[in-house]
């Protein structure tokens, strides 16, 4: 066989191609582990330090903050220099009427996620943009106007803060409907809730180069009485 | 199928067997995976069904399940049919290859119970370990993850030493290197990390580079091994063209795993890694549908030549499952996966009904009608016959399954529309945009034919079912 195609082409021999296809794979594998490496250190969760420089600063510094996020102001601006908004770090909040030392927060955030988990959220919903599509997008679910002062939400809970009506909402979800589809019990406990809104909250301060696009489009709709108002 | 085996070639082949097994059980998963989304694609329309006590979640989860699992289970058994053919030995260690199938059935089993009757647990790492995941597609707890480790672990053991004694066709070279890799992916699928960035990162190499990397290499191998099986392909050609089809699969599927980099935190270089290098996946896709229409007619144009008369096929309905394969494959990955592939579209559609447009016809035209086809070869080994045709029950199930999963992708790509313009381009996404999107009539209009094409695809599903419990034995029976 390999005399055979040596005389004819090169394009018709079989270990050619073979060769071929090892070195290709193995160039692309090789990028995609440098690439990894470069991305692993870009989306590390950042300090509570960063954190303190960004809030002075009114800008991100890590792609990706730390737990202590959920002790600051969360803004979402557009960045003329990027083109579209981004997570922008405020000044200190509390939250859930206190300030969270790092090892809280770590403690809260873990909670959080591994509830997420438990409990399949990403099955109704999408978590960045990845899940079902039976329900509402969380990435940016803390910043959703529904859920600020003067928001539905607050008012449907009787509660004055966001994360107090989310965590509400969250322990009995089907008792606080908003539409025909609700979201099921799924027996939250407050503390998981708790660990939830802190998992919501620091999502949203995720730099997600622009997902979703045109959000503060909502809340300006929302803060001039339009559509999403009611 | 394969409830009498008759003396034949096949009835020595302990693999052969095995393979059968494993298609039993695959196609039990099937049916549960269409039902488990005809439950949730009625919740849609009809919220209050079953809330509570069994969630849009939880049947959601389910038919994912199934789906990942029956198709593993088929590609499996594909391998433990072929492998005795390709290497011409047995394979080795089928003793332990059946334990393995019934630990693994049992472990599936044990889960798919879980899943449905205990649903959910407390914010713990025990559900992680022991109820569920919650990580999509792969949901199965930790205890199942190692199970399925070990099982695969035998699994690959088998095919390699068989590999190893027996002939080392080009066909069975791609597949001992490609299960390899799909094996070893699925561990970067099994870690807890409190980073969400983190974790999609990883979660990602199981989902993408399995099914557009490693999984595809597989279908490439199978329809390679299709072509010489059923019409006589000649090898040397259908190897050199596995042999590219490997190159442009892997050089364009593991670099465009950058698509699902763009939003998830991730820095803004995987916008243009990501953008070329998928946008590149279509590429082999066309190559693999040339290349076993033109085989075909290739190879009836030389028995024509030859003077023989009739066709070269020797099973009609493999054959047609091929067939579609190498359209739906086309279709379903490379033009619906090319319309929602560059930053640019992707930023309105990420996350709609138009992914799941895409998924539906992807995982269909892609993964399951080619392990359909392999059933059917699997059926006409079980019988020993020499030229299986299609019957009205073939004909029917192609026909049903085909025309319900395009109906549902036509359907759901329009309620992606709808909500990529009003719910992402007019009112901005979030909490309420959300809603009115999904309350718009177009987009109720497009869930309700999404639900009757599921149905169509059920009815066809029927069908699948009773042909290839009867066609062996109406075949086998017409030869006597
Ligand atoms: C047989 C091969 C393929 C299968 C089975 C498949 C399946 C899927 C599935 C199920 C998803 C949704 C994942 C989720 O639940 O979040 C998805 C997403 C995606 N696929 Fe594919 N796919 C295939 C090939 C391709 C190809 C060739 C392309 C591009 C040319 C592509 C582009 C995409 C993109 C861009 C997304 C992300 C959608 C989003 O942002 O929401 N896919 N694919
Ligand atoms: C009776 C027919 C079927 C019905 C009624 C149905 C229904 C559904 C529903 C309601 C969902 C959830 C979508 C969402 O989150 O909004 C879903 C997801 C999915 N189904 Fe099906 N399905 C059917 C058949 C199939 C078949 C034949 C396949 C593939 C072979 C398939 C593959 C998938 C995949 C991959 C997803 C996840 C999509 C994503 O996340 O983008 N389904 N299906
Ligand atoms: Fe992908």
């Amino acid at each position: 066989m390999a005399n055979e195609n040596e005389k004819l082409s090169v394009w018709t021999s079989i270990s050619f191609w073979r060769r071929s296809a090892a070195w290709v794979t193995g160039f692309a594998v090789i990028l995609l582990i440098w690439l990894t490496f470069n991305t692993m250190g870009q989306i590390s969760m950042g300090t509570d330090a960063d954190l303190k420089k960004a809030a002075q600063e009114h800008r991100v510094v890590s792609r990706v903050p730390g737990p202590t996020v959920i002790n600051y102001h969360i803004d979402y601006k557009m960045s003329k220099k990027r083109g579209h908004e981004v997570p922008v770090i405020g000044a200190k909040e509390p939250f859930f009427g206190k300030e969270w030392s790092e090892k809280e927060a770590a403690a809260l955030l873990h909670l959080g996620k591994l509830t997420s988990q438990a409990k399949n959220c990403m099955n109704c919903h999408t978590l960045l943009g990845n899940g079902a599509y039976y329900a509402p997008d969380l990435t940016k679910a803390w910043l959703d106007p529904a859920w600020q002062k003067g928001g539905p939400m607050q008012a449907m809970t009787n509660t004055n803060t966001t994360e107090e009506a989310m965590a509400k909402f969250l322990q009995n979800p089907s008792q606080y409907p908003t539409h025909a589809r609700m979201m099921p019990n799924l027996g939250i406990t407050e503390e998981e809730a708790k660990g939830l809104v802190a998992f919501l909250k620091h999502m949203s301060s995720i730099d997600t180069n622009g997902f979703p696009r045109n959000f503060s489009k909502t809340v300006e709709q929302f803060k001039t009485g339009g559509t999403n108002a009611h | 199928m394969l409830t009498s085996i008759k003396t034949n070639e096949f009835a020595g082949s302990e693999s052969k067997k095995l393979a059968m097994m494993y298609f039993r059980v695959a196609i039990i998963l099937f049916g549960a995976q269409l039902l488990m989304g005809l439950i949730a694609a009625i919740q849609f329309l009809a919220p209050n069904f079953l809330f509570e006590v069994f969630d849009f979640s939880v049947a959601r989860m389910v038919h994912i399940n199934a789906l990942v699992v029956w198709m593993l289970y088929a590609m499996i058994g594909s391998v433990y049919y072929l492998l005795p053919d390709e290497a011409g030995v047995e394979t080795v260690g089928i003793g332990l290859g059946k334990l393995a199938f019934w630990v693994l059935t049992a472990a599936v089993a044990v889960v798919v119970l879980v899943y449905i009757f205990i649903q959910v647990g407390p914010g713990k790492e025990s559900t992680i370990w022991l109820i569920n995941e919650g990580r999509e597609y792969i949901e199965a707890p930790r205890w199942a993850d190692i199970g399925i480790v070990v099982v695969v672990l035998i699994f690959y053991w088998n095919v390699f030493a068989t590999y190893m004694k027996g002939q080392k066709t080009g066909i069975l070279t791609v597949l001992v290197a490609d299960l390899l890799a799909l094996a070893g992916l699925y561990l970067a699928g099994m870690f807890f990390t409190d980073n969400i960035s983190m974790d999609q990162y990883w979660w990602w190499w199981v989902i993408h580079l399995w099914v557009e990397a490693t999984w595809e290499v597989f279908v490439g191998a199978l329809a390679a091994y299709g072509l010489v099986k059923i019409i006589n392909a000649k090898r040397e050609i259908v190897e050199m063209w596995l042999w590219i089809e490997v190159l442009m699969l892997f050089g364009s599927g593991i670099l465009g795993l950058g698509h699902h980099y763009f939003w998830i935190g991730t820095p803004e270089y995987w916008w243009e890694i990501g953008a070329l290098f998928s946008a590149l996946e279509p590429v082999p896709l066309v190559a693999m549908f040339v290349h076993v229409l033109y085989d075909w007619g290739k190879e009836q144009g030389i028995a024509k030549a030859e003077g023989k008369p009739g066709s070269v096929m020797k099973n009609g309905p493999a054959m047609a499952w091929i067939v579609t394969n190498a359209f739906g494959n086309f279709l379903g990955a490379g033009i619906w996966g090319f319309f929602h592939t560059l930053p640019q579209v992707n930023i309105y559609t990420h996350g709609t009904q138009f992914t799941a447009a895409h998924g539906h016809l992807a995982f269909f035209g892609a993964y399951a009608t080619i392990l359909i086809g392999m059933m059917y070869l699997g059926v006409q080994g079980a019988y020993g016959i020499e030229r299986m045709k299609a019957t009205f029950k073939s004909k029917m199930a192609i026909f049903l399954i085909t025309f319900g999963v395009i109906g549902m992708t036509i359907a759901l790509t329009i309620a992606g529309y709808e909500q990529v313009l009003v719910e992402r381009a007019e009112l901005g996404a979030g909490w309420n945009a959300f809603f009115v999107a999904q309350d718009l009539p177009w987009y109720v209009q497009a869930q309700i034919w999404r639900t009757i094409m599921g149905v169509v695809t059920f009815v066809g599903f029927i069908y699948l079912v009773w042909d290839l419990l009867t066609i062996g034995k109406k075949e086998a029976k017409a030869a006597a």
